[in-house]
């Protein structure tokens, strides 16, 4: 069994700033972890190690310091974890990454060994767009498995997995073939904790460093270059400051004014004003 | 770069029908009003793509919305939503038509079949957007989304590439009115034997109790935050919703604390409502909370604090203590409601 964990660092907080002039990411003072959800991704994966034996790769896409977040995942037992980095990689839309990630997967199926499983998260914290995981699908032409929430039963020699998946007001039991790419839920499983001493062997573990050369990657295509979106314009959402109508006075007071007026303003569907039909 | 040159090709904007189980959600036709303002902006015409077992039937309710065209495939094999396989039809007809705008809902069918389909015609798609807009010069989809958990608003746009695509979040647009008797073109799409080679199969669907459907549908909504204080004071907001009519929803620390099922969580990470009376006690009015609420058609806030961000987006509030107001205003809607009903039954 060879899983491919696909792992994105995110900023931890809400602090985040766009830059207003280039409209891009501001993540100076930001402290970064492993995108919540890619660690469920990533358990999905151990546990199948767990029960066949195997390999589990990580991947990420990101700048110098996205090491510490593959370190993260080799305490909790991944077998190698690599970096794609490289200036050409930066500003990347979904489309971008999901051929930079696709063309490292293609350079791991020929030096690592065939891929049964590629997993990710649902969605990433900042970008949030949930698009990486059925693009990188569709790149690597094998059936997508989104929102995944539990694993039914999976046979790597058969090449065939059952999951659930969760989706609007219903759960979705779908069999599919192998290699596929799953994106995983929280609810799936239950995060492990790296015991200490993996923990600390792990700040000095070596990751692999791949650029858009050593992937064999068209520049064209990476990047800002080779995304088709582009941010044009961002802006922190204007308050409609000012306006709310306050109710005043006591509890009793404020409260029947304001339920008078919202009667008399007709916002209250299926009350009217005494009188009002005839008026 | 596969990128489109001859932007001329490319015309109409359309809009994927999602359908579970045979119906078509909602979403849809708030996305029809939405194609049919940008189309009439630039002058092109409006289409709904319908791909399921006997969903056909739709076609005349898309013309009522505003819809000129309807794209229709229907087969037994496509009852359940595939991503591969409705993804090729979908991919095919594209190349077929060119289309300049494409729209789906950002629910997790519309997002998985967007960004197949993205990937397959190499353009580019906005995700979860809250806010459409045409440049008319260029023909050119403005598409708004909050991003960071809503503390910031992006613009994002593709200006070379076609079909420009975006999935929106239900219940932001709003639904235009029906127009009953207003006629389009269906156009029945040959569908072979689809399906035949899948690489998925659906075994089960297992439908859930209809906690989301229920706000979905409400009126009016009162939701309860973190102000609350613990599970045993939810009778406040409880009888308050039912004087009112409504439903009861929560904050996220209030859904996370357990003292509401998650399937009632209002924001970001909880669903996004659209009632036409929003009541927010005790709830500070964060923006991953407010991105959830905004629409909706009256909002009012309860708050013992003046400072709170709720009271930016709420039109009536009052700032007080909720174990005092909350008790206040349904018995102030209880006495109300009465006279109502007894001035419509002695009428
Ligand atoms: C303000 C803003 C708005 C944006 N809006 C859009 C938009 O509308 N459309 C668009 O195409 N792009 C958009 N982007 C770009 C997008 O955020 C990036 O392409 C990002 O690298 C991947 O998208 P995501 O964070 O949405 O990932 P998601 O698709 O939400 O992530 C899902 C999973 O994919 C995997 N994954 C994601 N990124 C990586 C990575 N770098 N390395 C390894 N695995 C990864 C992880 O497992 C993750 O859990 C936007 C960027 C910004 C700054
Ligand atoms: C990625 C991300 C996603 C998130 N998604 C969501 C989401 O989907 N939904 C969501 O709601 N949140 C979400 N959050 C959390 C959000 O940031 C806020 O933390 C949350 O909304 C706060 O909930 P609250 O208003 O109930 O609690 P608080 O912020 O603690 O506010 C409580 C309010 O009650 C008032 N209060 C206290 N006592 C009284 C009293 N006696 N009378 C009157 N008023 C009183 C206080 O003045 C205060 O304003 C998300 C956060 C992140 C980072």
């Amino acid at each position: 069994m060879h899983a491919v964990v696909c792992i994105k660092q995110v900023p931890d907080t809400t602090e985040v700033r766009i830059d207003p002039v280039t409209g891009t990411l501001d993540r100076r003072g930001v402290p970064n972890i492993v995108n919540p959800e890619d660690l469920h991704a990533l358990e999905a994966a151990l546990e199948f190690r767990d029960r066949f034996g195997g390999r589990v790769t990580v991947l990420t896409m990101g700048p110098n310091f996205a090491a510490s977040a593959l370190r993260e995942c080799l305490a909790l037992g991944a077998d190698e974890g690599i970096l794609l980095t490289d200036r050409r990689f930066a500003a990347a839309d979904t489309f971008a990454t999901t051929y930079a990630l696709w063309t490292a997967i293609q350079k791991i199926e020929r030096e690592r060994g065939p891929v049964d499983v590629v997993l990710t998260g649902r969605y990433a914290l900042d970008g949030d767009t949930g698009q990486v995981g059925p693009g990188l699908a569709r790149r690597l032409k094998v059936p997508l498995l989104s929102y995944v929430t539990a694993v039914e039963s999976v046979d790597f020699q058969a090449r065939r997995i059952v999951v659930r998946r969760h989706v609007e007001g219903a759960t979705v039991t779908l069999e599919s073939r192998l290699p596929a790419v799953l994106t995983c839920s929280a609810d799936l499983n239950r995060v492990r904790y790296a015991p200490l001493p993996a923990l600390l062997a792990a700040q000095e573990a070596e990751v692999t460093t791949w650029t858009v050369d050593d992937v064999g990657a068209d520049p064209e295509q990476c990047g800002l270059k080779g995304s088709p979106t582009i941010v044009s314009k961002s802006f922190v959402p204007e308050p409609r400051a000012g306006s709310c109508r306050f109710f005043e006075g006591e509890p009793e007071t404020a409260a029947a004014a304001l339920v008078d007026f919202l009667i008399e303003q007709e916002k209250i569907p299926g009350f009217e004003l005494a009188g009002a039909k005839e008026a | 770069m596969p990128k489109n040159v001859n932007l001329d090709e490319w015309r109409g904007i359309w809009v994927y029908a999602e359908q579970r189980r045979g119906e078509v959600s909602p979403v849809t036709w708030e996305l029809v009003g939405a194609a049919r303002r940008l189309a009439d902006a630039v002058d092109t015409y409006v289409a709904v793509v319908l791909i399921g077992d006997g969903v056909g039937r739709y076609a005349e309710q898309a013309f009522a919305f505003g819809a000129d065209k309807a794209f229709v495939a229907e087969h037994p094999e496509l009852a359940e939503f595939r991503t591969e396989v409705y993804g090729r039809l979908v991919v095919d007809l594209v190349l077929e038509r060119k289309p300049e705008i494409f729209l789906l809902p950002a629910t997790t069918q519309g997002r998985d079949l967007a960004s197949t389909v993205a990937t397959d015609l190499a353009c580019g798609l906005t995700a979860d957007t809250t806010q459409l807009e045409m440049d008319v010069e260029k023909r050119m989809l403005l598409a708004t989304r909050p991003t960071f958990g809503g503390q910031q608003l992006a613009t994002i746009t593709s200006a070379r590439w076609r079909p420009q695509m975006a999935t929106v979040r239900p219940k932001v647009m709003p639904r235009p009115e029906p127009v009953p008797g207003r006629t389009g073109e269906v156009i029945r799409l040959e569908v072979g034997d689809v399906g035949a080679d899948a690489p998925t199969r659906v075994l089960r669907v297992v439908e859930e109790s209809n906690e989301s459907r229920i706000l979905d549908e409400a009126d009016v909504i009162v939701a309860a935050g973190r102000g609350i204080g613990s599970k045993a004071n939810l009778y406040l907001v409880e009888e308050l919703a039912e004087a009112l009519g409504g439903q009861v929803a929560g904050s996220r620390p209030v859904c996370d604390a357990g003292w509401l099922p998650k399937a009632r969580q209002i924001g970001q990470t909880g669903i996004t409502v659209r009632p036409k009376l929003y009541v927010a006690v005790g709830i500070s009015g964060a923006i991953q909370h407010v991105v959830g609420m905004m629409q909706s058609g009256t909002i009012v806030a309860i708050n013992a604090d003046p400072k709170a961000p709720i009271f930016q987006v709420a039109h009536v509030g009052i700032v007080g203590d909720l174990f005092k107001v909350v008790p206040a205003l349904t018995q102030a809607v209880r006495q109300r409601g009465r006279r109502a009903v007894l001035e419509t039954v002695g009428g």
